[in-house]
């Protein structure tokens, strides 16, 4: 019953030589991988425990956050107020919002602790005045705490992104309480990071108290977190919410990069340790295992051909440069642009390896570039994955749980196992918001 | 009305309507909007993604090409994708913040199609209206724009079907079914609208006798068609023999008499309730009352023509009205997603649609066309 049609001319890549940053590609129309492992803003949301997301958004906004929801086995936490045509030229958009909302919070079957009311971009462009309603709604509301929180990505291109809006927002229902000396929050990531993640052995070596949204059960554990002395953040979305966060509880907030390069991940947690006033980790043998790991991996994966994409981790071009160095056939990254962070990494592959393919992921003819039959590549990410249509991937989103030296063994603990076996690539990666839960 | 719904979901919107009626017939469609649409509709409405190299994309609209009117990056971008891809057409599909601005979606079309060459349509669809709004105008488009005026009637019985998509059908082999139908009533089947069929198949329709819209996705396209070629319609799904007799004997009729043809059945009452699009709830209602006797009433929370409501059915669109108007019901068949709305003792039939609860429950959505007895057996 299915066919496809006639496929245009394949797309090649930008060798890295010539390369440009941070857009190597054209900007143009959009396409979509059919990869859906990283979350969303309804995912982020669900992390706060006992919260009410509400949605205010037309139909077709509406669609993706609601059956994101519902794919979580979480509808029951989700509820909408559906905006419609009759509302933009009447011009209620904020009686709408504190209506609705007010509606459904009567309607409930519990009174949540904490609603996370999102806008979208209609309401930035009708000048909607936010203030007033969250104002009317804490009025009206007294024994809720009301986060504002935003699906208009109209705005990516202007100010924060709504993916770092998103990162910040979660953490706004914290209400200062006094800092516990020697209490560390870790923030601005979705999965919970590794129990032998360097960042994790780091702060429990030295006793610290170490809250994650990831580990909350109650509003109230989520609460506790804002008695935290240091706020550490490994992921560049996440900074401009540590920043506003620890100007307004008052503690210190640290990013610690998440990074494949042996200099910057003792840089990064050295600097932590200093900051806290802990003694600086011992990194003695690190360098020599890894570089032994690498070569244990490389024996066993030989030339194979290897795929990055950018949704495997923030640092992709970083450990491509990791890989290449150590001997890999890495062949292609996948990305649409190169962040700030990457630069170094970018001009080192630019020049040291200029062969190296870089493809976008967007770009309309991205369309037609899957591979028709199998490969024998191992992808590291799912787009990678499903772009060279190969079952051997390591699947992972958004850095895992990883962080430091860590980072590095586990990844290529993952290329191993990849390596060896088989996974079944078309249903794992769409699977949305990988490790949040979804049903599908 | 506060326009809420406290848990159950949202209907596919417009813009992905136009989208999945499109999708297999080689064009190009582009959503207007900034992010998010493409990844919905190609995760939750469209169970061919992976399968078939259809070309939907998104413009990636910014806040300052909203605010500035730059209407020549979109134009640009749609000319540059064209003349790589190469597509049969181009349509262009309207969200919310297009509707705020006053895109001309019809004016952008026509810039499109002087400077590639390529037929091009706009679709002025706001994101504010269900899936159906969108597939209907999106048919009809391809209607008045691609059929063939000089085709001439064949000499054997031959039909179309028209509005069928997967948010109505999934991929499950109900189209199949409907075609099987079709050639077992004796009639050659020209084309589908829009699955199955090439955009040339479809351009032929006007030779057909008779059309079989089978939702309501398929109703503009069936009064152009009418327009154009006097061809009449039937409105209905053939499920259960004695349904699907009704609509054996109105496509005869229609073809014979040149009228347009509504068969339903309605029985007094109705403590069943249905929830879902109306061409393809009411088909049901009236097979279960034909075949069960009980009484069976519809709740439409898309749209669809008024003519083919009947007294006792009601177009709701909210959960609040939805939820009283289940307050008499002793049955409910709709969407597993309804489920949370449906009065405590109550029973609840389960008959997921792409349309409601997208790929969640994809494999459990039947062939009411050629199961229908199986499905009659969970009713009763």
């Amino acid at each position: 019953m299915l066919k496809r049609i006639e496929r245009p001319r394949e797309l090649s890549g930008i060798p890295m030589g010539k390369a440009s940053f941070p857009s190597p590609f054209v900007s143009g129309l959009e396409y979509a991988s059919p990869a859906r492992g990283t979350w969303n803003i309804v995912h982020t949301g669900m992390l706060i425990p006992e919260a009410h997301q509400i949605f205010v958004c037309a139909a077709s906004c509406l669609r993706g956050v609601v059956l994101t929801a519902a794919e979580l086995g979480m509808a029951h936490r989700f509820s909408t107020v559906e905006v419609r045509e009759n509302n933009l030229l009447d011009g209620d958009m904020e009686e709408l919002v504190i209506e609705g909302v007010g509606d459904i919070i009567e309607k409930l079957p519990k009174r949540p602790p904490v609603v996370l009311v999102y806008t979208s971009c209609v309401h930035h462009f009708a000048g909607c005045d936010l203030d007033m309603i969250y104002g009317q709604l804490r009025q009206r509301f007294p024994d809720i705490d009301f986060a504002d929180c935003y699906m208009n990505p109209i705005m990516r291109k202007s100010g924060l992104t709504p993916d770092q809006l998103m990162r910040s927002r979660l953490y706004m229902p914290l209400k200062p309480r006094p800092i516990r000396r020697g209490s560390a929050a870790i923030i601005g990531h979705d999965l919970p990071l590794d129990a032998d993640s360097d960042l994790i052995l780091l702060l429990k070596e030295n006793g610290l108290k170490i809250h994650e949204i990831t580990a909350c059960k109650t509003y109230e554990d989520y609460q506790e977190m804002a008695e935290s002395e240091f706020y550490i953040s490994r992921y560049p979305s996440a900074v401009a919410g540590g920043d506003m966060l620890a100007e307004r509880l008052g503690g210190t907030h640290v990013y610690v990069p998440f990074s494949f390069d042996y200099d910057e991940i003792q840089q990064g947690l050295t600097r932590l340790a200093q900051i806290m006033g802990i003694p600086a980790p011992d990194f003695s043998g690190k360098r020599e295992a890894c570089d032994s790991a690498l070569q244990e991996t490389l024996a066993l994966i030989g030339d194979t051909p290897i795929a990055i994409d950018y949704t495997y981790c923030p640092r992709p071009l970083g450990l491509a440069k990791l890989l290449l160095d150590a001997g890999f056939n890495v062949d292609r990254v996948y990305l649409d642009t190169i962040t700030g962070e990457e630069k170094q990494a970018f001009e080192y592959l630019k020049e040291k390896h200029p062969d190296l393919q870089l493809f976008p992921t967007v770009h309309a003819a991205m369309r037609f570039h899957g591979a028709r039959e199998q490969t024998n590549y191992l992808a590291i990410g799912q787009k990678a994955a499903h772009f060279t249509n190969t079952n051997h991937f390591v699947n992972v989103v958004e850095g895992g749980g990883m962080l430091g030296y860590q980072a590095i063994f586990k990844t290529l603990e993952l290329m191993r196992e990849a390596f060896r076996e088989e996974k079944d690539m078309r249903r794992q990666i769409q699977i949305k918001g990988m490790g949040c839960g979804g049903c599908v | 009305m506060k326009q809420t719904s406290r848990i159950i979901s949202t209907y596919s919107a417009d813009v992905f309507g136009v989208c999945s009626a499109l999708f297999e017939l080689g064009g190009m469609t582009v959503m207007h909007d900034a992010s998010g649409c493409n990844s919905t509709y190609t995760t939750h409405d469209e169970p061919r993604w992976y399968d078939m190299d259809s070309m939907v994309y998104i413009s990636g609209l910014s806040e300052m090409e909203a605010i500035m009117g730059d209407d020549e990056k979109l134009i640009g971008d749609i000319c540059a994708a064209a003349e790589e891809l190469h597509p049969k057409f181009i349509a262009v599909a309207g969200t919310p913040i297009p509707a705020m601005t006053g895109f001309d979606f019809q004016a952008v079309a026509e810039l499109i199609q002087l400077r590639t060459g390529i037929p091009a349509f706009g679709f002025a669809t706001t994101g504010m209206n269900t899936y159906v709004h969108g597939a209907s105008m999106a048919l009809e488009a391809v209607a008045r724009r691609f059929a063939d005026r000089d085709a001439v009637k064949t000499a054997e019985p031959s039909a179309n079907i028209l509005g069928l998509t997967p948010l109505d059908f999934s991929v499950n082999g109900s189209d199949i079914s409907i075609v099987r139908f079709l050639e077992e009533s004796g009639y050659r089947v020209l084309s589908r609208w829009a699955m199955g069929s090439s955009l040339e198949e479809l351009a032929r329709a006007g030779s057909a006798h008779v059309n079989l819209v089978v939702s309501s996705t398929g109703l503009g396209a069936a009064k152009a068609l009418r327009e154009l070629f006097g061809t009449p319609y039937v409105v209905g799904v053939p499920m259960g023999d004695e349904f699907s007799a009704l609509i054996r004997g109105a496509l005869q009729t229609a073809a014979a008499t040149g009228e347009n043809q509504f068969p339903a059945c309605c029985l007094h009452g109705g403590d069943t309730v249905i929830i879902g699009e109306g061409v393809t709830s009411l088909s049901l209602a009236s097979a279960l009352e034909l075949s069960t006797g009980r009484s069976v009433r519809v709740i439409c929370p898309t749209e669809t023509d008024e003519v083919l409501l009947r007294e006792k059915d009601a177009k709701l669109q909210f959960e609040e009205e939805i939820l009283e108007a289940l307050s008499t019901a002793r049955q409910v068949i709709a969407d597993p997603l309804f489920k949370p709305i449906c009065p405590g003792g109550v029973r609840f039939v389960e008959l997921p649609t792409e349309s409601f609860s997208g790929r969640i429950y994809r494999e459990e959505i039947p062939d009411l066309v050629s199961d229908f007895q199986k499905f009659v057996s969970e009713v009763l």
